[in-house]
């Protein structure tokens, strides 16, 4: 997902406390900013909603990598819009983070320097035109099944931004799908990109959900604080569920000979994608990881001298007001 | 000095007439430029028609450990909600 | 004015007329009142897809997310405006191009924008200047074409002149902010507005189409654009501490059709899918 293999923090508060805090979670309340919280919560929501945070952030690279390729004025605005929203996403995650005590420049760094991690996916390239499709028909397809649940998240700011981004999110999918029909009705060549990019971002579109965590320690943790609400495999399941006829419809194929309809668990049995791929890509091996972080320093870098411009105007402006008083 | 620009806090009166409501933060080194940056941040599917900004740091809040007092004397006035009052049906609708 | 050599080279072009109603319709006579509008359209048009397609090349690499999206919202405000523009032109040569055909299926001698627009973004600072030269022009244009003969242009130019005007009050302010805030922000800001001077010019020079267009009532002749530009630059540069270069030299062609090194490298990422795949439908 968006924030995988988010690891939680053993908790070293009073237990009288964590008791009641556990209660108050139990009860569907939530928990606002400054109120008491263990500091394993406050550490392990940093670690996640940051990482969500990222993963906007670096996402807008490669659909970005798009935008002056587009083909018609309105996919270029469509896409335009989306990356933009990205960009917003991104923002109100990081606002939610911040209101556990940490500032935007401190994640910055962190996200810069290599100490904090975003999602996987974004590590893959977009090689045609029919990967801003798949990206937004999978990817986001996704990103949604993990939101859409997260919305009722325990902390109420990451709560409120989930609410805002699902809002906001529900054109993306369709955008991507759309995008993707034009693609596999289209000429030879246009089907043929509209398979190939579902065979490249299939299996890592699955590995987003994480590896299995039924027996997590850290995501039992999560889950009791409602910072997690699903484990991987059930979205995972639920993604695969809902995409095999969408891709049908398309007349594509999905990547996966094992790939059959389960009468009794009344979903489909898929392949597992190849999780030592997964890890390579998170220990910084993907075929994008270096291009991504490089784009990212060089844009916070050669931005430092505006943020400092009109940062430094802002204070000389309120100094001349004081001064005319 | 840090150069990182100061946290402000969004309220956006939507087309409706309704009550400035909280929409979210952002930063800009002042302002102007808050206002500036809500209207490109937070009204960008045509949301608001009036935009206030407030520095984050000048927001003075309930204290949660008051919440008890601050809130509760309200639950028992009971009698300020419409629902407390018994209106016979042929009467209508009140 | 001989027809135009993508008018006959592009190999697909009697195909999509033939789409859309207008096969066998003549190119339009050179000098003649629907060509002039043609032009002008495009000219408005090209400036406006050429400076979108710009900007949006900062997407994911802005100093800051704030600014990232801010420019997306001024990078879509122009691509819609080229819609317009260059739907109307399409429609006014009558042969069957739509706004897409003429965006991305003519080649460099075919665009009519200001060289201005087609300037690499350069540094942050460099964009914004770009921006407020380009701006404190656009507006008056857009205010002129209001009170146009042509009820078509009038209507198009009143939609984009809200949007215009914000983008005016937003890149004068920067300007005036950064030339007026560190010693860096400062000698960028200065910097880029000694790079670009050379190419404002070009948005007050009239030619024989512009003459006609201005006669009929249809567009404003660029000269009279410049008193208004002058008046803001001058403002805006002053209170960003920032020097007017003296030069008056300005680099032309843009408008005729002839670009710079920068435009056919925009255009082959621009218009790459289109050409490499001329079937498809997207």
């Amino acid at each position: 997902m968006y924030a995988q293999m988010v690891k939680s923090e053993a908790s070293t508060d009073d237990p009288a406390l964590l008791a009641a805090f556990q209660a108050r979670i139990d009860a569907g309340e939530k928990i606002e900013p400054k109120e008491w919280m263990p500091e394993a919560y406050r550490k392990t929501l940093i670690r996640q909603i940051g990482q969500h945070a990222h993963s906007e952030i670096v996402g807008q690279l490669p659909e970005g990598n798009w935008i002056t390729r587009a083909p018609t004025l309105e996919r270029k605005a469509i896409l335009l819009a989306k990356v933009q929203d990205e960009a917003g996403h991104g923002l109100y995650l990081y606002c939610a983070a911040e209101t556990l005590g940490v500032s935007r420049d401190d994640l910055t760094e962190q996200l810069l320097s290599g100490r904090m991690k975003y999602s996987s996916i974004f590590n893959y390239p977009t090689l045609t035109w029919a990967d801003i499709g798949a990206v937004g028909w999978l990817v986001d397809g996704a990103a949604i099944m993990n939101q859409v649940p997260l919305q009722r998240t325990s902390f109420g700011p990451y709560s409120r931004a989930m609410i805002r981004i699902c809002k906001e999110e529900s054109f993306h999918q369709r955008q991507g799908y759309d995008l993707m029909r034009a693609m596999a009705t289209g000429t030879a060549e246009q089907k043929a990109m509209a398979q190939d990019a579902l065979n490249r971002f299939w299996y890592p579109s699955l590995m987003m959900f994480g590896p299995s965590d039924k027996d997590s320690i850290h995501s039992t943790q999560s889950m009791a604080w409602r910072i997690k609400i699903n484990t991987n495999d059930e979205l995972r399941q639920k993604f695969v569920d809902q995409t095999v006829p969408q891709a049908q419809y398309l007349g594509l194929t999905i990547p996966d000979e094992n790939l059959k309809w389960n009468e009794e668990k009344q979903g489909w049995d898929f392949s597992e994608p190849d999780w030592s791929e997964f890890y390579e890509v998170l220990k910084g091996n993907g075929p994008c990881n270096t291009d991504r972080m490089e784009a990212r320093q060089r844009a916070w870098r050669d931005g430092e001298w505006f943020r400092e411009g009109l940062m430094a105007h802002a204070r000389k402006s309120a100094a001349r007001r004081v001064a005319a008083e | 000095m840090s150069s990182e620009w100061p946290l402000w806090e969004v309220f956006i009166r939507g087309q409706h007439g309704l009550n400035h409501r909280h929409v979210g933060s952002l930063h800009a080194p002042d302002a102007e430029l808050a206002i500036r940056h809500a209207r490109d941040v937070y009204t960008r599917r045509n949301e608001g028609v009036s935009i206030w900004v407030v520095p984050s740091a000048q927001i003075t809040a309930s204290s949660p450990s008051e919440k008890g007092p601050l809130f509760e004397p309200a639950n028992d006035k009971v009698y300020r909600h419409p629902t407390f009052y018994d209106i016979p049906d042929e009467v209508g609708h009140m | 004015m001989a027809p135009s050599l993508s008018d006959v080279m592009t190999p697909d072009a009697a195909a999509l007329a033939a789409a859309a109603g207008g096969e066998g319709r003549a190119p339009l006579a050179a000098g003649s009142a629907d060509h002039d509008l043609f032009t002008g359209l495009t000219r408005l048009g090209d400036t406006a897809l050429i400076l979108g397609h710009r900007v949006s090349e900062w997407c994911g690499h802005a100093p800051i997310l704030e600014e990232d999206i801010a420019l997306a919202n001024m990078a879509l405000d122009l691509i819609g405006q080229t819609q317009l523009w260059l739907g109307l032109a399409g429609e006014v040569e009558g042969r069957g191009r739509d706004a897409d055909a003429l965006a991305f299926r003519r080649d460099a001698w075919d665009f009519h924008n200001l060289l201005l627009v087609e300037r690499p973004n350069g540094d942050f600072g460099m964009t914004l200047m770009r921006q407020f030269l380009f701006d404190a022009w656009h507006l008056p244009l857009l205010k002129a074409l209001e009170g146009s003969t042509d009820a078509r242009i009038a209507a198009i130019a009143q939609k984009a002149g809200k949007e215009v005007a914000y983008h005016l009050e937003r890149s004068a302010d920067l300007v005036i902010r950064l030339g007026d805030g560190t010693e860096e922000s400062h000698r960028r800001m200065q910097g880029a507005l000694d790079a670009l001077w050379g190419y404002t010019g070009e948005m007050f020079l009239g030619d024989a189409v512009d003459q006609r267009l201005a006669e009929a009532g249809v567009m404003p002749a660029p000269e009279s654009l410049r008193a208004v530009w002058d008046q803001t630059v001058d403002q805006v540069l002053a209170e960003a501490t920032l020097t007017r270069p003296a030069s008056t030299f300005a680099h032309k062609g843009g408008k005729q059709g002839r670009h710079s090194e920068h435009m056919g490298h925009l255009l082959t990422t621009m218009q790459w899918l289109q050409r490499a795949y001329p079937d498809a439908k997207w």
